[in-house]
């Protein structure tokens, strides 16, 4: 796996189990869901739905309810709900698009499950585009045999997770912002009973006794893993795989990072950000400085990106040396943009890439006239916390769903199937907390196995300065850091 | 940062800093020294969270932005709006109907609505946000849903409200009543929901999740493509 995430698991607690009072308990519930994103809301709602009456739920989350890379998900969602598809086809497309690595038992669930969750998602209220008659408007996605994308113009993450956080609040789930979990607890038979939450703002630590925990805190996109830029929002900071790990839960194909191929390159303000897919879907080309298509343009990312960085890498290290360079010394290769209207007519950028439009005529750039520069970034953590068909994590009492459970994806994601994942996963892990905080009988909390751990670091000769989880990442100034003394 | 780079000076609260020019809000106030707790969520224009607020030097106007994808300006003065106090109606969705216009009946002070259009002017996605307001007054439910779905709930519309209506609430439901009773239902879904329930396509399934590596892999090369 990427040092990058060794360096955060093989790390030592923020905070002393000694430290803390378990006695005095500040939340006592069914259901704690840790993650305020699209999974612990999904699953939240559906632990709701399973009986767990709304004020027995706890969402708690480091920033709000609902920031999140479910937020920025621009390009769509994947379902086999159209006549000339089939589940059986969606299920080949991702174990393909995985390298055959994916636990197939969950592409099962993933699959069976999506004309489901869009269905739901239609009685909700989210706006997906469809035609007059209400025929869903379904493209390509990168390694898709059949148009199966579904979405809501290019801001269908951000409507799928206000539906999902309305109807949460239509509920009266209670969320505790500005507190991410520091650290699961458990009970002496070794159940994972709640968490430690820590208040940002006030710095207090929270006790949180909880019958069933949901792990769902995202991804890892902040690590910068390689040095790359990153899409993902400021919290993804692969939390929720340090506090599995302690506790015991295993990790799969975390070896095996997603780099979108299509972030911005220019300008230096928007570097990084998501070029969604959906732009190559409606048929802008990526090509060379002299205007050559170099690759098939919708190839499963994996493949896409790496022909982007073969195409810009110098001579020396492999490269064919045929990117354009930036004022500021960015390397990317050109998506010819302007295609889209070409190709659909006039406006259709403007309808279907609204964001995108905006993102870039922000800084002056009209792509409907202009191509663009893009290049790879950090997008998505393709492996995770093993889960089953469930969404159980092998620990008891503990379920995963979304970005930090992995296998679904084995080792490279699909566009449109991260939307889905949440949405699939989140459900079936909050139904499965559901059923184990009606059946559970709780001991008393302690942070043993945290004691545990910090013993085997010890052995391990673990440099003791080494902490975890990160919670955010540090962007603060070179010349601010090297003044800053902690007087207060 | 290159040690040549043009600097500009921007006001964080008041309090003078020297920052490269050329970056955001949001990367000048961390590269000043703030470490953001609020006031930073997504970092890419989508989630709302860096609503923020602004004066030039010599202009009397009060501008309002997202730190994430505003560019500092020379003399620019700086308060970020860590949060927006806004009365979100209580409600369940399958309770209302769009025939009787619930938006007016949960949140009657769109009524109070002046066509200042200070919103609109307020608005860093540049959505007709009183136009989306009347529409909701009239029951244009369409209207409302259409014209506010590009909106990314960071408040500075309501913020600035004259008559305080708290107009991304209001989108909200809008968009939801459209989305759930006045779109066109898709009966290819339906009908898919429909078929899996029935278990048509577990044999198939069940078949794919036991077959070997090799015979998997042929069977992906060999599938065709919908053009």
């Amino acid at each position: 796996m990427p040092h990058e995430v060794a360096d955060l698991l093989e790390a030592y607690p923020l905070l002393d189990p000694d430290s803390v009072d378990l006695k005095q308990i500040d939340y006592d519930v069914d259901v704690l869901v840790i993650g305020g994103g699209g999974a612990g809301t999904v699953a939240a709602l559906w632990a709701n739905e399973s009986g767990i009456p709304a004020d027995r739920i706890l969402i708690a989350t480091k920033l709000r309810h609902g920031d999140s890379n479910s937020v920025m998900a621009q390009g769509g969602i994947q379902a086999a709900d159209k006549e000339s598809d089939s589940p059986a086809i969606h299920f080949l497309d991702v174990m393909g698009g995985g390298h055959f690595a994916n636990d197939p038992e969950l592409v099962r669930a993933l699959v069976r499950d999506a004309p489901m969750i869009i269905h739901w998602h239609e009685r909700l209220g989210v706006m997906y585009d469809k035609e007059p008659d209400g025929t869903m408007v379904t493209i390509h996605g990168g390694g898709t045999s059949r148009k199966r994308m579904h979405s809501a113009k290019d801001y269908t993450g951000l409507e799928i997770m206000r539906v999902l956080r309305d109807e949460a609040r239509c509920r009266g789930i209670p969320v505790v912002e500005f507190a991410p979990a520091v650290e699961l607890l458990t009970d002496r038979k070794g159940q994972v009973a709640g968490a430690i939450l820590w208040n940002l703002e006030t710095e207090q630590y929270l006790v949180v006794r909880a019958k069933a925990t949901v792990l769902a805190t995202g991804g890892w996109g902040r690590l910068h893993i390689q040095g790359f830029p990153t899409t993902n929002h400021y919290g993804a900071t692969a939390d929720g795989l340090v506090l599995a790990y302690r506790v015991g839960a295993r990790l799969r194909d975390l070896d095996s990072v997603q780099y979108h191929p299509t972030g911005a390159a220019f300008p230096e303000q928007i570097v990084g950000l998501l070029i969604t897919e959906k732009v190559r879907g409606l048929g802008a080309q990526p090509v060379n400085r002299d205007g050559e298509l170099f690759v098939h343009p919708l190839e499963p990312r994996d493949v896409e990106a790496g022909a982007f960085i073969r195409e810009c890498a110098s001579k020396k290290a492999g490269g064919r040396e045929m990117g354009v360079v930036t004022p500021t010394g960015m390397v990317g290769v050109w998506l010819d943009t302007p295609m889209i209207d070409i190709i659909h007519g006039e406006g259709t950028f403007k309808k279907n890439l609204a964001g995108i439009f905006r993102l870039y005529s922000r800084f002056g750039i009209d792509p409907t006239r202009d191509p663009i520069l893009v290049y790879p970034t950090l997008h998505y953590q393709n492996g995770g916390v093993a889960i089953d068909a469930s969404g159980w994590t092998g620990v008891p009492g503990l379920f995963a769903g979304g970005e930090v459970e992995g296998g679904v994806h084995g080792k490279n994601r699909l566009m449109g199937n991260s939307l889905l994942d949440y949405n699939v996963f989140g459900r079936r892990a909050g139904i499965s907390a559901a059923e184990w905080a009606k059946r559970v009988k709780l001991g008393a909390l302690t942070l043993a196995h945290v004691e545990r751990y910090i013993e085997a670091l010890r052995e391990a000769g673990v440099p003791e300065d080494r902490k975890a989880p990160l919670l955010l990442p540090d962007y603060r100034g070179e010349r601010a850091l090297a003044r800053m003394v902690d007087l207060l | 940062m290159k040690p040549e780079q043009e600097m500009v000076t921007v006001y964080i609260m008041g309090k003078a800093y020297q920052v490269p020019a050329g970056l955001t809000i949001m990367k000048a106030m961390e590269y000043a020294g703030y470490r953001l707790v609020r006031g930073v969520g997504c970092r890419g224009g989508f989630c709302g969270a860096c609503a923020t607020v602004y004066r030039l030097a010599g202009d009397y106007r009060l501008y309002a932005d997202l730190a994430c994808q505003t560019t500092v300006q020379d003399g620019m003065y700086i308060a970020q709006l860590p949060f927006t106090p806004g009365e979100r109606a209580p409600y369940r969705l399958e309770d209302l109907s769009p025939e009787e216009n619930p938006l007016l009946a949960l949140y009657p002070e769109i009524a109070r609505c002046v066509s200042c259009n200070t919103c609109t002017k307020a608005c860093p996605q540049d959505l007709e946000v009183m136009d989306y307001i009347q529409a909701a007054l009239r029951g244009d439910i369409a209207k409302a849903a259409e014209l506010s779905f590009d909106c990314i709930q960071c408040g500075l519309c309501a913020m600035r409200c004259p008559a305080e209506i708290v107009h991304y609430h209001v989108g909200q439901l809008a968009r939801r009543l459209y989305g759930a009773y006045l779109a066109p239902r898709a009966e290819h879904l339906a009908k898919r929901v429909q078929e899996i329930e029935q278990g048509v396509f577990d044999e198939e399934l069940d078949r794919l999740v036991k077959m070997g590596r090799e015979e998997l892999v042929e069977k992906y090369r060999a599938r065709d493509i919908e053009p």
